[in-house]
C-alpha cells in the first residue's frame, strides 16, 4: 500500500527529506518505522517516539490503510 | 467565546492577544510569555529554530485550551506558539487567561503552558556560540512530565 510520511526535526535531517510517499508492506506504524529506521539508520529509538496518522495521535499497532499520512513524533520540545 | 490557538511564523504581539482575552466580566487576567534565553544546560545559546507539525499542534493545542476551560472557571483563553528562527529575547509562546477571579486564572495559565510543552508536536533546535546546533529533547528538560 501507499503511505505518505512527513519528517520533522532530527528525523528530517537523518532522512534528508521533509516528506515522501512510498509503497510499503508494513501493516502498522511500528513496522513502518522499523523498516525505515533500518534502511536509513535513524538514531532515534521507537520507544522514545509517538506516532500520528492522518493528523492525530495514533498507536504503534494501529492498522495502516493505503493513503494514510504518518508522522513519527520526537519528544515534545515546544514552549 | 471559543478558545484561540494558533501556530504562527510572525512576531507575537502580546497587546493584540491580550485584547482578545478582554471581557467586562473578567476581573483577573494572567499571561505567560516564553522567551528565548541565552543558555541551556550550561551552553551559550544564540537563537532557536522552532518547528511544528502544524495540523496536529493546532488540534492538540485547542484540546489543551478546551481542557482548561472545562477544569477551571474561566472567561477567555488564548495561546499562540511561534515557529521559525527566533533571536534571544523573542517571544516563542504566549498564553493568556481571563477569569472572574484571579485564582483560576493563575492555575489555568500554568496548566496550559505545562501541557503545551509536553504534548504538542513542536521541536526546537538550539544554535550555540561555537556555531553548532542541536535538537532539544524536552523529555529531560521539562520539570512537568506525564
Amino acid at each position: 500500500m501507499t503511505v505518505t510520511i512527513h519528517y520533522f526535526a532530527k528525523l528530517r535531517e537523518e532522512r534528508g527529506l521533509s516528506h515522501e510517499t512510498i509503497d510499503t508492506e508494513a501493516a502498522t506504524p511500528a513496522a513502518l518505522y522499523d523498516e525505515l529506521a533500518a534502511q536509513y539508520s535513524f538514531s532515534l529509538s521507537r520507544k522514545h517516539l509517538r506516532v500520528a496518522i492522518n493528523e492525530d495521535f495514533a498507536t504503534w499497532e494501529t492498522t495502516l490503510a493505503s493513503g494514510d499520512t504518518v508522522v513519527f513524533l520526537q519528544p515534545a520540545a515546544g514552549g | 467565546m471559543d478558545p484561540h490557538f494558533a501556530i504562527t511564523d510572525q512576531v507575537i504581539d502580546p497587546a493584540a492577544l491580550t485584547a482578545h482575552c478582554r471581557d467586562d466580566t473578567a476581573g483577573g487576567f494572567v499571561t505567560f510569555e516564553g522567551w528565548v534565553r541565552n543558555h541551556h544546560e550550561g551552553r551559550s545559546v544564540t537563537g532557536l529554530d522552532y518547528e511544528a507539525y502544524a495540523p496536529l499542534a493546532q488540534t492538540e493545542g485547542l484540546r489543551v485550551l478546551a481542557e482548561a476551560l472545562d477544569q477551571f472557571d474561566l472567561v477567555r483563553v488564548g495561546c499562540v506558539h511561534r515557529v521559525g528562527f527566533l533571536d534571544i529575547g523573542q517571544i516563542a509562546v504566549w498564553v493568556g487567561v481571563s477569569a472572574h477571579h484571579r485564582e483560576p486564572a493563575f492555575d489555568a495559565c500554568r496548566y496550559i503552558i505545562d501541557e503545551i510543552k509536553v504534548r504538542l508536536p513542536i521541536w526546537k533546535r538550539e544554535h550555540y556560540t561555537d556555531g553548532s546546533r542541536a535538537w532539544v529533547n524536552c523529555a529531560h528538560c521539562a520539570k512537568h512530565a506525564h
